[in-house]
């Protein structure tokens, strides 16, 4: 078995991105381009519900969903917008910038 | 009729497609051009917009400039070729307001060209009292997490309205339009309108529709200003990018399945959903994909999608830079002065009725409380302040309090005590008109497809 060092998801991953799903959620899509490495991801146990609860600083009621789809190597998580988009205090109305610390997650 | 070719020329009317795209399209013979014209993507802002607004804003003379551009090329070549034009969430949110400013835009672009055709315009709001009624008869549920409707809230929206389906698109062409110019609709419905009439298998159909309204944003590389050929078959479809420097591939166009939905194996919509669990796709050629297995299922309800937007009250925003480190360093220290004497001057209003909002950029604005990074400071940051209140006067007077404070406010050890702040703009504080909340986003029993969608003809250039 040969031993990989630990690499960050911006390493793995070819799209790290965030949009919204309608107005009250906001999906993660991370894509991977080749299944060995998204074996690896996947088998790391890393990606899931309690990691972006961690990163986000959220509830676990607000984390709405989180997948793996093998057919397309890809991990997607949905949660509720903090605020709705476009209104009084949302401060990203596609939520097209909120993926950035996904970036830097570690897979073993 | 064994292929049907549908032009998809740009993700959506107004973000441009090349010139190229739309003579390699014009060489394929397409039978078909559709094209959103809309979303909700921009906020509640479009649906919620009210007259006064677009005509003190000049929003109405912006979507000739935005979207009249995009119109005339495709209008010629639907009268050119003698196919169908199709164009849904005309003015982008659909509304009734926005489907007489896009019909207007569509008439001034043919008269330019000298262009005849046959026109349907569709309207698609829903009576309040009909939304009402649904209501009390417990046939209004809400998407996912939207806020709780009640007759209030029906009420307080500035306007409230459907997605239509297939259906009036379908209806339309078969009463002779040529161009059909819709208000909101589920972004597939003017895709997948002419292959339905023709009998295509419609999870093959929904499928493609739904990859197609994005124009090239499916292709490698992406882009919302450039279009997709889509050729439906009997068994699969495919998709080809017209654009030379452009490539659908397997991944491009999976990856195109997960976007802006937090459901990728589903395609939800009016009537049915088709599931995509067992679609396969397949290189080809270098630049084509073929994709099947797409199957439709119709649901024991046909529903439709609601969106209603209400306003919130008015904006005001201040714009500025610090570079002194110290006033980086004590910003928070700042910006609670700013609270604080905001309060204390207009100690009358009671805190409910005003937000202020003080976004630091290069800190932490873009993720506001779901920032988890907290690094070194910069050497220089933007700051926007917010005010939200229930009058424009009001909003500018607070924004402009607040910016006061903050330009003046002294902190130990300071020593650029002739301000704090540099603005970019004169004047310092912007009135950015009215706030508005998305409300409704609900599904609503209707089993009557075409009923909340009338249509109404026009012989254009007669």
């Amino acid at each position: 078995m040969s031993q990989t060092k630990a690499q960050k998801l911006s390493e793995l991953a070819s799209v790290i991105r965030s949009k919204n799903a309608g107005p009250f959620e906001l999906t993660f899509d991370i894509m991977f381009d080749d299944e060995q490495t998204y074996a690896r991801v996947r088998a790391s146990g890393i990606l899931g519900a309690e990691l972006i609860q961690r990163l986000y600083g959220v509830d676990a009621d607000e984390v709405l969903s989180v997948h793996f789809f093998d057919a397309a190597l890809t991990f997607k998580a949905t949660i509720a917008r903090p605020v709705a988009s476009g209104t009084a205090g949302d401060s990203d109305v596609l939520g097209a910038q909120q993926h950035a610390p996904l970036l830097d997650v570690e897979i073993p | 009729m064994d292929e049907l070719r549908v032009y998809a020329p740009t993700a959506i009317l107004g973000y441009g497609y090349p010139e190229a795209s739309l003579e390699e399209a014009k060489a394929r013979s397409p039978h078909v051009i559709a094209v959103d014209a809309g979303s909700t993507d921009g906020g509640p802002y479009y649906l919620g917009i009210e007259p006064e607004t677009i005509r003190a804003s000049g929003q109405g003379s912006a979507m000739m400039e935005f979207v009249g551009r995009d119109v005339g090329p495709l209008l010629e070549l639907a009268c050119a070729a003698e196919i169908p034009l199709l164009v849904g969430s005309a003015g982008f949110a659909g509304g009734n307001l926005h489907l007489a400013g896009a019909s207007i835009v569509f008439q001034k672009a043919a008269a330019a060209r000298g262009l005849r055709f046959r026109m349907a315009t569709i309207q698609a709001e829903v009576d309040r009292a009909h939304v009402k009624e649904k209501l009390r008869a417990g046939q209004i549920e809400p998407l996912g997490p939207a806020p709780e409707l009640t007759e209030e809230e029906v009420d307080s929206a500035v306007r409230i309205v459907a997605q239509m389906g297939v259906e009036p698109f379908i209806a339309a062409l078969e009463q002779g339009a040529q161009v059909v110019l819709a208000g909101r609709a589920n972004d597939p419905s003017m895709f997948a309108a002419l292959p339905l009439m023709y009998g295509f298998d419609k999870g093959l159909a929904m499928h493609m529709a739904k990859i197609l309204e994005c124009g090239a944003i499916a292709a490698d590389p992406g882009s919302g200003s450039d279009g997709l050929l889509g050729t439906l078959r009997r068994d699969s479809f495919s998709l080809q990018a017209l654009s030379p420097e452009r490539r659908c591939t397997v991944k491009s166009v999976a990856a195109h399945s997960l976007y802006e939905k937090s459901d990728p194996m589903h395609i939800y919509g009016p009537g049915g959903v088709t599931d995509l669990a067992s679609v396969g796709f397949e290189q080809q050629d270098e630049r084509t994909v073929r994709v099947r297995g797409s199957r439709f299922t119709a649901t024991p309800r046909y529903q439709l999608k609601l969106e209603g937007s209400k306003r919130v009250g008015y904006r005001a925003v201040g714009m500025s830079g610090v570079r002194d480190p110290g006033t980086i360093a004590h910003l928070d220290e700042i910006i609670e002065a700013a609270r604080t004497g905001v309060a204390a001057k207009f100690s009358d209003l009671p805190p409910d009725d005003y937000l202020l909002n003080f976004r630091v950029y290069g800190r932490d604005a873009v993720m506001g409380r779901l920032e988890p990074y907290r690094g070194p400071l910069p050497h220089e940051v933007g700051l926007v302040v917010e005010a939200v209140a229930k009058t424009q006067a009001l909003a500018t007077g607070l924004c402009g309090h607040a910016r006061s404070i903050m330009l003046h406010h002294g902190f130990p050890g300071r020593k650029s005590t002739a301000g704090n702040l540099a603005f970019p703009f004169s004047p310092l504080d912007i009135p950015a008109g009215p706030v508005y909340a998305f409300n409704i986003y609900h599904l609503m029993d209707e089993p009557d497809p075409l009923r909340h969608f009338p249509i109404e003809m026009t012989e254009v250039g007669a």
